[in-house]
């Protein structure tokens, strides 16, 4: 299929970008690495009169740590990620492994992680790495620039708090500690399909053993990806178990609220959930040394 | 809307519609057809090119308008005079194709893989050829030939050519 006619404007600085949304308002649409958005256009799920198109602004090309944040431009590409010096350090290991299983390694190379935490797809990857990660996105608006944490970001399926005539110019990652690791779980049932079910984890260790601090989310359990809370608070302060890995598995599973399709029934989905769960948490856990 | 984009070398100036994805645009408004569309929702890697000398795109999914004052490399780019490219040699001797659909987006997904790295392991080169499907399903070959080419590619470089 052909996409619906549209207008294309070029823009070459962020400046550029804003004042022509600003002007289309919500006819426009903000193109950056297209791969979801163009197959949406395609499948006329999308229509969109004016695409504004940022992939020319270099001076939102960019990958860089800043005042205890990764900060990822608009048009970073996911390949930016998987293929940067710092990835194997295991703080880092979250970002790693979902860096590897987004789509597959060619749509990699132009789809960007802005972009994919805009499109908020059900079944994103880079949406529940965000909120097990405690991401935020930087939006420009008519009154200036804001910086908007990822639970508030993320509204509804395919909606996000980037309102008419905005543009999310960042996404930021804090940079973890010495004694965190994380772990990205997907079921897909081919290289490029959308997940079965997906967890994201990360874990942050006190000097004692214990665990400072949790993020745990999934995506494709539901409307948008979803933040595991109940499992993280759970798992606050104890030492790693056994028992305790269980629990957050089966807060997963009761949180998740998959749709049933080809990829598998609601009860399949949900138990999948729980079990990516725990085995995100072992494999985070594990990365620290710690075996349970 | 008029576009100038530079193919294997030439420049197309052609007038087109924001609309016009990138593979049509080679294919009917460049006369390449070498450039192939499979499944035009960019599952199966039928259509990729290299976009400024290092990116695989699958050109299904990107406009002919963005690539306008950008460098594509299509398979009609590969060879130089009547030399084949060394990733088409390498799919000439290890059979990498069967019915050949496939093979344009195989190589230029294999160019840039090989430009990223050019000692790859065979899990590597797996991995890299995971968003191009083969419905003859010839992958044993296709990962051979371009492990044959990555090693002529190598070879050429050490010896300075």
């Amino acid at each position: 299929m052909i996409p619906a006619a549209f207008e294309y404007l070029r823009a070459h600085s962020p400046d550029e970008a804003f004042a022509q949304l600003q002007k289309h308002g919500g006819d426009a649409r903000v193109l950056a690495g297209g791969q979801s958005l163009i197959p949406a256009m395609r499948f006329r799920l999308a229509r969109p009169s004016v695409l504004v198109d940022v992939n020319e602004i270099a001076a939102l090309d960019y990958v860089r740590t800043s005042d205890g944040m990764l900060n990822v431009g608009a048009i970073a590409r996911d390949s930016a990620i998987e293929r940067a010096s710092w990835i194997g350090d295991r703080r880092w290991s979250l970002l790693h492994d979902v860096s590897r299983v987004v789509a597959d390694p060619v749509v990699r190379q132009t789809g960007t992680v802005v972009g994919s935490l805009c499109h908020n797809d059900p079944a994103g990857d880079w949406t529940a790495v965000a909120l097990a990660a405690r991401a935020s996105v930087v939006v420009r608006g008519k009154t200036g620039t804001r910086t908007v944490a990822i639970d508030n970001f993320l509204v509804d399926s395919f909606t996000t708090a980037v309102g008419e005539g905005e543009i999310a110019l960042e996404a930021r990652f804090p940079v973890p500690d010495d004694r965190s690791a994380g772990s990205y779980q997907k079921v897909e049932r081919k290289v490029g399909d959308f997940a079965t079910a997906a967890a994201a984890v990360q874990v942050s260790l006190n000097a004692d053993g214990t665990i400072r601090s949790a993020g745990i989310a999934l995506s494709a359990a539901g409307p948008c990806a979803v933040r595991v809370d109940d499992a993280e608070r759970a798992l606050t302060g104890q030492k790693p178990s056994a028992d305790l890995i269980r629990a957050a598995a089966d807060a997963a599973s009761t949180k998740s609220a998959p749709q049933a399709d080809l990829r598998g029934s609601i009860p399949y989905k949900k138990h999948l959930a729980g079990v990516l769960v725990a085995r995100g948490l072992r494999q985070a856990l594990g990365r620290l040394g710690v075996n349970v | 809307m008029k576009v100038n984009v530079t193919v294997n070398g030439t420049v197309y100036e052609r007038e087109v519609q924001p609309r016009t994805l990138l593979a049509y645009f080679l294919r009917e408004n460049c006369g390449l057809t070498g450039t192939h569309v499979g499944c035009d929702t960019s599952s199966c890697g039928c259509c990729v090119v290299v976009v400024d000398g290092g990116r695989a795109v699958k050109s299904c999914s990107m406009f002919a308008a963005q690539a306008d004052g950008h460098e594509i490399l299509t398979v009609e780019g590969l060879a130089s005079g009547g030399t084949l490219h060394p990733l088409q040699q390498g799919f000439w001797d290890q059979h990498g194709l069967q019915c050949g659909y496939c093979t344009p987006g195989m190589m230029l997904t294999s160019y840039a893989l090989l430009k990223q790295n050019a000692n790859p392991s065979e899990a590597e080169i797996r991995e890299g050829l995971a968003g191009n499907l083969c419905r003859c399903t010839g992958y044993q070959n296709i990962v051979k030939a371009v492990q044959q080419a990555a090693g002529k590619m190598r070879e050429a470089v050490s010896a300075g050519r």
